[in-house]
C-alpha cells in the first residue's frame, strides 16, 4: 500500500520539482531578457549569436540538453551536485524559448511607437523600457505562462540523469509499492492540477489581449 | 553666418534612396523661422520621406541638412540635438497606449529634458491646456476620440518646446467632424510663430496659414509659391492636374 512515508517520498519529489520549475523560469527569464535585446539589437554580431542560441536549444531535445550539461561541465572542471547542472540546463533551455518568444512580443509592438519615441528624442534605454518593453510584456504574457507549463512538465526529464524530482520518486515508489496503475494515475494528477489553472490563466490573459486590440 | 541666422531648415541637393528605389531627387529647400510651409502632392511622391529626413527617422544618401545651425550627420548626438529640437505629429497620432495623455506628455521632458517630475507635469497641463484637452489628462489614449487623440500627439510634441513642428497628414486618418478641431489647433499654434511644415491636402488651411506651398511629384521639387499663386496660377501641368483632382474631392 502507499502509506504515510510513501507520500512524503513523493512530496520531496514535488517540492524538487517546483524548485527546478522556478529556478529554471527565473534563470530563463533574466537570460531570456537579454537574450531577447541581443536578438533585436542594432549590432548584426550580436543579433547572430542570439539567434545561434536560439537555434541550438529549440533544434535539440530537452532531454540531450540535459545530458550534455550534466556530463558536459565535469569535463569543463565544473563538478555542481546533479540538481545544479539540471538548473544550469533549464535556464540556459528557458533563456532561448523566452528570448524568442519577447523578441516577437518586441516586434509585434507597431513600428510607429518606435518611431515615435525617435521624434522625441528618446534614447535607446527610455524607448524600450518606457514604450517597446511595457506593451511587449503584455503582449507576450500568454505565450510566457504557456511555456512556464511546458517547463513545468520538462523538468521531469532530469529523472534521466537521476535526479529524484517528482516523477522519479514515482517510479521509485511504483517499484516498491508494485501498484504503478495508482502511483502514476496520483502524479498525473499533481501535474494536471499544476499545469491546467496555468494554461486557463494563459488562455484568459490571451482573451483578454484580443478583446483589447479589437477594440 | 549674420543673415543666415533666420534659416531654421536648410536642405541642399539631398539625394535618398530605398534600396534602389530613388525617392528624393536634388531636393532644395530653406525654411525661415516663423514660416509655415505646406507640402503637398501626390501619393508617392516623397512628402513623408522629406519630412522623415528633417529628424533623421530615415537617412539621406548624399546631400546636407542643417536644422539651427546643426548639421545632420550620421553622429548621434547631431541626431539628438535635432530631435529634440524638432516635433513631429503623424498620421496615426502614435501615442503610448499603456500610458496616459499627461504620461505621454511627460515622458521625454523627463527622460529627455531631464526635468523634475513637477516641472513636467506642469509644462504637460501648460500644453494640454493649449490644446484644450487639459480636462482629459488622466485619461488613456483609447477612451479619447481621433481628434482629441491628435491633439494630445501635438501636445506632447510641444512639451519638448520645439523651435519647429512636422506634421505629416495629421488629420488624414480622422473622421471629417474632427478635421477642424486639429487644424484649428494648428492654426493657433501658427499664429504663435511657431515654424512648421504641414503635409496635408487641406487646401483651405493652406490658403489660410501657409507663407509657401510646395508641390512634390517623383520625388522632385517641382513648384512652390505663396498660396495664393499657387492656387490661382499654377505653372506645371501636374500641380494643375493635382489640383483639379483634389479640389473636385473637396
Ligand atoms: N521604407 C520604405 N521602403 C521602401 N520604399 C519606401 C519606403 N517608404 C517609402 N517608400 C517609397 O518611397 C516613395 C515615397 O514615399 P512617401 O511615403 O514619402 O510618399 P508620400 O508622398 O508621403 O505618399 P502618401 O501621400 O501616400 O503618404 C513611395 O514610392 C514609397 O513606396
Ligand atoms: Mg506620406
Amino acid at each position: 500500500m502507499i502509506g504515510p512515508q510513501e507520500l512524503a517520498f513523493l512530496g520531496r519529489g514535488l517540492m524538487w520539482t517546483l524548485a527546478l520549475t522556478a529556478i529554471g523560469f527565473t534563470g530563463g527569464i533574466v537570460f531570456g531578457f537579454l537574450v531577447a535585446l541581443a536578438r533585436v539589437s542594432p549590432l548584426k554580431w550580436l543579433r547572430w549569436i542570439a539567434a545561434g542560441w536560439i537555434a541550438v536549444f529549440q533544434g535539440t531535445p530537452l532531454l540531450m540538453q540535459l545530458f550534455v550539461v550534466y556530463f558536459g561541465l565535469p569535463l569543463l572542471g565544473f563538478s555542481p551536485p546533479a540538481w545544479g547542472a539540471v538548473a544550469v540546463a533549464l535556464t540556459a533551455h528557458a533563456s532561448a524559448f523566452l528570448g524568442e518568444i519577447w523578441r516577437g512580443a518586441i516586434q509585434a509592438v507597431p513600428g510607429g511607437q518606435t518611431e515615435a519615441a525617435h521624434a522625441l528624442g528618446l534614447g535607446y534605454r527610455a524607448r524600450m523600457r518606457d514604450v517597446i518593453l511595457p506593451q511587449a510584456l503584455r503582449l507576450s504574457l500568454p505565450a510566457t505562462i504557456g511555456f512556464l507549463v511546458q517547463l513545468l512538465k520538462g523538468t521531469s526529464l532530469a529523472a534521466i540523469v537521476g535526479f529524484i524530482e517528482l516523477t522519479r520518486a514515482g517510479q521509485i515508489v511504483s517499484n516498491q509499492t508494485f501498484k504503478p496503475l495508482l502511483v502514476f494515475g496520483l502524479i498525473g494528477l499533481i501535474y494536471f492540477l499544476l499545469c491546467w489553472p496555468l494554461s486557463r490563466l494563459g488562455r484568459r490573459m490571451e482573451l483578454r489581449l484580443a478583446a483589447a486590440t479589437a477594440r | 553666418m549674420a543673415g543666415t541666422d533666420d534659416i531654421l531648415i536648410r536642405m541642399e541637393k539631398v539625394e535618398k534612396y530605398y534600396g534602389n528605389f530613388h525617392a528624393m531627387r536634388d531636393v532644395n529647400l530653406t525654411v525661415r523661422r516663423g514660416e509655415k510651409i505646406v507640402l503637398c502632392g501626390p501619393s508617392g511622391s516623397g512628402k513623408s520621406t522629406l519630412i522623415r529626413c528633417i529628424n533623421h527617422l530615415e537617412a539621406i544618401r548624399s546631400g546636407r541638412i542643417v536644422v539651427d545651425g546643426t548639421e545632420l550627420t550620421d553622429n548621434p548626438q547631431a541626431i539628438d540635438t535635432i530631435r529634440r529640437e524638432v516635433g513631429m505629429v503623424f498620421q496615426q497620432f502614435n501615442l503610448f497606449p499603456h500610458m496616459t495623455v499627461l504620461e505621454n506628455c511627460m515622458l521625454a521632458p523627463l527622460r529627455v529634458r531631464k526635468v523634475s517630475r513637477a516641472e513636467a507635469e506642469a509644462t504637460a497641463r501648460k500644453y494640454l491646456d493649449r490644446v484644450r484637452i487639459g480636462n482629459q489628462a488622466e485619461k488613456y489614449p483609447a477612451q479619447l476620440s481621433g481628434g482629441q487623440q491628435q491633439r494630445v500627439a501635438i501636445a506632447r510634441a510641444l512639451c519638448m518646446e520645439p523651435i519647429a513642428m512636422l506634421f505629416d497628414e495629421p488629420t488624414s486618418a480622422l473622421d471629417p467632424e474632427m478635421v477642424k478641431e486639429v487644424l484649428d489647433t494648428m492654426i493657433g499654434l501658427a499664429n504663435d510663430g511657431m515654424t512648421m511644415i504641414c503635409v496635408t491636402h487641406e487646401m483651405g488651411f493652406a490658403r489660410q496659414v501657409a507663407d509657401r506651398v510646395i508641390f512634390m511629384a517623383e520625388g522632385q521639387i517641382l513648384e512652390e509659391n505663396q498660396p495664393d499663386a499657387f492656387f490661382r496660377n499654377p505653372r506645371h501641368e501636374r500641380t494643375r492636374a493635382f489640383l483639379g483632382e483634389i479640389l473636385a474631392h473637396h
